[in-house]
């Protein structure tokens, strides 16, 4: 087997993965900002640059695919790591939607006054997104204590959610006109939620390569009522 | 830059047999080209055209063109009789499946072929013996008993030296027939990542011994069956999403 030309493509793979998670994290936290300065043009170029992200997900996985197919990391770790970042890959592009999604929201509410001022969103994007480039750099650097330690940030993405949640709902209770606002800006908090979910997947996976052990990481359950 | 243009090659054995039916292909320079297939397929008669070695075999027919360049854009035509087939063999080295060493010592295994061909100065010997085998990742390994005998080389050694012996002569296209199929897996990865370093400055024509090394090794790859070209198209591409039934099959391991 040619060793170093499959350490080579792996190399190569994961700097095509730090790249795609530049994008996504750069995407994610210009969606809020938008969201928050009500920035429609923003939000729009937000909206359309989601194609960029979709195209290099598939770009990385058919690399991915020719590694599979030339350089046949067919045991241990090799196939653990190939395998794996096609999972990673995967869990970026879901994540860019989620950015799309607040984008897309930021244009629904367009120049309506805000029923709140946007101040915990951004600090809960400020933390999922921090969680994911640590994750990321984790996982091409396989970081196992790095991994198991970043989903215990989750708590802070969740307590915020819960705390946005409870303030949307006595918003609404107080003028149920707001429901149309509030109800998109769940939306918004939920995406961002589950963005630091998938951060624990992104963990899970690095643990996987480097131990071969295959095993859920537990956070604290969030109540999260779409599972 | 093309290194060989081969058109409509027919070979034909003494016994009827088409060894290779109106093959038309070009060969880049300073890239490996891997000829893969099942047994009588037509590779290794492929190989050993483009050098002349099948003057020495049982062919009653040749037919076709297969031209060697060189850098400067000028060519020759291999198949011509007038071709100086000494010089064009300095040009177009071969690495054999089974190492062949010389009954002689490691350095002389190197020197003897530049010595042949009239070099005597020790320092240039000295000198291009040591570039050699350092060209194929041997040269650490025997550069404290380069007096030894060569025949007291591993397997694996052994091969790299024959890389090494033909590298000295400072040819332009190396071809390889099953360089490791002899080889344990270590050795065998030796001899692809020295393929890998020699492409930069040569062009590397190889038959594989097995799929894998093919897949492996190959910026582009052509399947051969029963002496036809079936397909021929970069290595990432063939081997991932090959476009012919018959390629597909192969690979897939459902013959062959």
């Amino acid at each position: 087997m040619t060793r170093e030309m499959l350490d080579r493509k792996i190399r190569q793979l994961h700097d095509e993965i730090l790249v795609l998670d530049s994008l996504v994290e750069q995407a994610a936290l210009d969606a809020i900002q938008a969201l928050k300065r009500q920035d429609l043009e923003a939000a729009q170029k937000i909206y359309h640059n989601d194609r960029v992200i979709n195209a290099r997900r598939f770009e990385l996985e058919n690399d991915c695919m020719i590694t599979i197919a030339t350089q046949q990391p067919i045991m241990a770790t090799d196939l653990r790591q190939v395998a794996s970042i096609l999972e990673v890959v995967g869990e970026l592009e879901r994540m860019g939607d989620y950015a799309k999604g607040i984008a897309r929201i930021c244009l629904r509410i367009g120049k309506q006054p805000h029923i709140k001022p946007i101040v915990d969103l951004p600090r809960m994007a400020e933390i999922a997104v921090g969680m994911l480039h640590r994750a990321v750099a984790a996982f091409v650097s396989l970081d196992v204590n790095e991994a198991q330690a970043i989903p215990q940030d989750d708590d802070q993405v969740d307590e915020l959610y819960q705390r946005i949640y409870r303030e949307l709902i006595h918003i609404i209770r107080e003028n149920p006109e707001t429901i149309d606002q509030a109800n998109l800006l769940m939306w918004a908090a939920h995406n961002l939620e589950r963005m630091a979910d998938r951060v624990t997947n992104i963990c899970e996976r690095t643990i996987y390569v480097a131990t071969g052990q295959m095993k859920e990481i537990d956070v604290t359950d969030d109540e999260d009522l779409s599972q | 830059m093309d290194k060989f243009v081969i058109e409509d090659l027919t070979v034909q054995y003494s016994d009827g047999a088409e060894s290779l039916r109106q093959i038309s292909m070009a060969i880049p320079a300073n890239s490996i080209t891997v000829l893969f297939g099942p047994a009588g397929g037509g590779k290794s008669t492929l190989l050993r055209t483009l050098n002349r070695l099948n003057d020495l075999a049982d062919v009653v027919r040749i037919s076709g063109k297969v031209r060697l360049f060189a850098a400067d854009g000028s060519s020759v035509e291999v198949l011509d009789r007038r071709t100086d087939v000494i010089a064009l063999r300095r040009r177009v080295a071969m690495v054999f499946a089974r190492p062949i060493v010389l009954p002689l010592s490691i350095y002389q295994n190197l020197s003897y072929a530049l010595e042949m061909a009239g070099e005597r100065r020790k320092p240039v010997l000295d000198q291009a013996v040591e570039r050699s085998l350092r060209k194929a990742a041997l040269w650490e390994e025997v550069k404290d008993r380069l007096q030894d005998p060569a025949a007291a080389l591993s397997g694996g050694q052994q091969q790299r030296l024959c890389l090494a012996r033909s590298l000295a002569l400072e040819p332009e296209v190396i071809l390889l027939d099953e360089p490791t199929s002899g080889l344990d897996p270590i050795s065998t990865n030796k001899v692809e990542e020295s393929l890998q370093e020699l492409k930069q400055n040569y062009t590397i024509i190889l038959v594989p011994h097995s799929i894998q090394q093919a897949a492996r090794t190959a910026d582009q790859a052509a399947f051969f069956l029963q002496g036809d070209l079936i397909e021929y198209r970069p290595g990432k591409e063939i081997f991932l999403n090959p476009q012919d039934r018959r390629t597909k099959d192969y690979i897939e391991g459902r013959f062959g």
